[in-house]
């Protein structure tokens, strides 16, 4: 069985949404497995619409902040998270979608892009993914 | 036996990675992967990434910031 890397997406911000798939995708890139456990406000960044819609963790500035630095990603050719995703996925990587967090912020499996979700489950299902990883990380 | 080439010119982390691993995936075994790029540091990383993957590491060549690796599958 191959290594393997599991990441607790707590938080919807862009940048660290940036860090969670740069770092799923080297793992997978690099022969390891991957999975995502999206939880509270990682949750909201997969409703329709929203991957790329977080704020920045610092300095947002009610947006301001944002673009700037978006600005800088594209003139550094840094990918957008929707291909980082659609790669993520590509390379067989696993998303789980936290139900609780569903049933808490009122998100129905309809709000959510299904098409990206492997399953929902809650703390039991993210523990018997942590305990089989060699990296495990809370983001 | 074919010959797969990837072009990851002008790309940064962690695209170069990420195609190099697409194309392993697609390739078939014995097929030569060729992938060109001008990120430093992917020089670097994706020999590691072949040998993770327990593949065969043929060349590594640069020439004026653009280098080029070769990996059997």
């Amino acid at each position: 069985m191959a290594e393997k890397l599991t990441i607790v997406v707590h938080s919807g911000d862009m940048d660290k949404i940036y860090s969670t798939l740069i770092i799923a995708n080297g793992a997978l890139s690099m022969g390891m497995e991957a999975s995502l456990f999206f939880t509270f406000w990682g949750l909201q960044r997969l409703q329709r619409e929203s991957l790329e819609k977080g704020p920045l963790s610092k300095m947002h500035m009610l947006g301001i902040g944002k673009s700037m630095i978006k600005q800088r990603m594209n003139k550094a050719n840094v990918s957008s998270l929707e291909r980082l995703m659609h790669d993520f996925k590509e390379l067989g990587g696993k998303i789980i979608a936290c139900d609780m967090t569903m049933e808490i912020m009122g998100i129905k499996k309809e709000d959510l892009r299904e098409d990206l979700i492997t399953e929902y489950g809650a703390v039991g299902t993210y523990i018997q993914e942590a305990r089989e990883s060699t990296i495990n990380l809370f983001i | 036996m074919s010959k797969i080439k990837v072009d990851c010119c002008g790309e940064t982390c962690p695209i170069p990675l990420i195609e190099t691993r697409k194309a392993i995936r697609k390739a078939s075994l014995g097929d030569i992967i060729e992938v060109r790029g001008t990120h430093q540091a992917s020089k670097k990383e994706i020999p590691m990434a072949v040998k993770a993957l327990g593949l065969k590491l043929v060349d590594t060549k640069e020439e004026g910031g653009e280098w080029t690796i070769t990996i059997q599958k």
